[in-house]
């Protein structure tokens, strides 16, 4: 963001907020789509069943977000979701990767719903009632996204051979994105100084590895490094999400306006 | 009688019937206990055995003492529930038969939980195979209450149930998530 940018920003009141729902629903929005990308193709059935659940669960997050970014800033949560360019997207840049192969997927989620948890605790007892309330929702399903990942990180990291050799390869890819779902973001200082986030993005990066650090131990797999770049971890997405974002706004661009 | 014809008629029953129930409530008085009654008509669109009331998914009613506009607080099971417009639908038409103002509020204020669901609604769903809602080394074979029973994968055909098998009936079933 410039500067002349940043400068507008901090004089809306509403600016803040809406940043911090714009980067939680573009996260809900792209791992579920990333997650549908399984559906009819995954190595299980059960698990096909699984990715297409977690998919309907994160897009259902999304929806709820934008409709309270759409409340906010008397925008519509369609034209939230779809009408942006790829550029205006602020999703982390863990979600850029590509939906690689099964290791990968396993890897990626794993990482952002234990990142997610942690970011979800910092705003449950948040001062923006509409925020909190919705947290306190989200919070019980993801649960059992934490619970998917977790499992299926335990049996990739536990076969030896290939299936653990992939699941290094992933998150050595994924690596120096994977904090980012802790970036900072525009006017950070402005939601915690109002009570919407407990703490600074910082802090909560550094609960998310103390909360991580024993499965990563116990596992013997690497702990994900620092961020390479953490000003621009929600901006530059690259090639596969410029491909993804042309499947989920291919319907809404065949015919603008449309009612279903 | 053509097919079309029995269409139209069940149609004109129909609307005959709620304008009865309509001419009804507007003689006897709408309060709250006359609200939920109605509501325990409504059966989840997923799973028709089991009302939404025996659900949990209703929050506060209220009904103003004044005009008696009917206010209805609708909780979600799940926030991407796909069934909450068709339930909201059916609330709506169900409460129309009052002939009173009606508000419906979708709202996590009061967050859905799984222990919101009554005895009978659990009843309900046992009567079908599917395992009320408790933590997940708690859950009981709904067919033979066998505790001998295996986590198939957290996610099932909706977003509320989980898949089990259990090695005592060999019979697979569902279990309501716990959230």
């Amino acid at each position: 963001m410039n500067t002349t940018a940043a400068s507008r920003t901090a004089a809306q009141p509403t600016a803040e907020l809406s940043g911090l729902l714009c980067s939680m629903a573009d996260d809900e929005f792209v791992i579920g789509f990333s997650d549908s990308e399984w559906t009819g193709i995954a190595p299980l059935l059960e698990e096909d069943v699984a990715m297409s659940s977690l998919a309907q669960d994160e897009l259902g997050h999304a929806a709820a977000l934008y409709g309270l970014l759409g409340a906010l800033t008397d925008a519509d949560a369609d034209a939230l979701a779809y009408d942006r360019e790829p550029e205006g997207y602020r999703h982390c840049r863990l979600l850029d990767h590509g939906r690689g192969d099964w290791a990968m997927t396993i890897a990626r989620r794993y990482l952002y719903d234990t990142a997610d948890g942690i970011r979800l605790e910092a705003l449950a007892g948040g001062s923006w009632m509409p925020l909190a309330e919705l947290v306190g929702k989200l919070v019980r399903e993801e649960r059992y996204h934490r619970m998917h990942a977790g499992a299926w990180l335990d049996r990739l990291a536990r076969s030896d051979g290939e299936p653990r050799d992939r699941l290094i390869a992933a998150l050595g890819e994924l690596g120096p994105d994977a904090a980012t779902v802790f970036a900072p973001l525009p006017g950070e200082p402005a939601l915690v100084a109002a009570g919407v986030l407990d703490a600074p993005m910082s802090e909560l990066e550094t609960r998310w590895r103390a909360s991580i650090a024993p499965t990563f131990a116990r596992l013997e797999l690497p702990m994900p490094p620092d961020m390479s770049d953490p000003a621009r971890g929600r901006l530059d997405h690259g090639n596969a999400f410029r491909w993804l974002w042309s499947e989920f706004t291919s319907v809404r661009r065949s015919d603008p306006g449309a009612t279903w | 009688m053509s097919e079309a014809g029995t269409q139209v008629g069940i149609a004109r029953a129909r609307a005959r019937a709620i304008v009865g129930r309509a001419g009804e409530a507007t003689a006897t008085r709408v309060d709250e206990v006359a609200v939920r009654a109605a509501l325990a008509e409504v059966m989840d669109p997923e799973l028709p055995i089991v009302s939404i009331v025996d659900l949990g998914m209703i929050g506060d009613v209220t009904v103003d003492p004044e005009t008696g506009a009917v206010a209805v607080e609708l909780l979600p099971t799940f926030v991407g529930c796909p069934a909450i417009g068709v339930i909201r639908g059916a609330v709506a038409d169900r409460l129309a038969t009052f002939g009173v103002p009606v508000g419906i509020d979708t709202t996590f204020r009061i967050p859905w939980t799984s222990d919101r669901i009554t005895d009978a609604g659990r009843a309900a769903l046992a009567e079908v195979g599917i395992a009320g809602p408790s933590a997940p080394e708690a859950v009981r074979c709904p067919w033979c209450a066998s505790s001998l029973v295996v986590l198939d994968s957290a996610f099932g055909p909706t977003q509320c149930r989980s898949l089990y098998y259990c090695r005592e009936c060999r019979q697979p079933f569902e279990a309501i998530k716990s959230v």
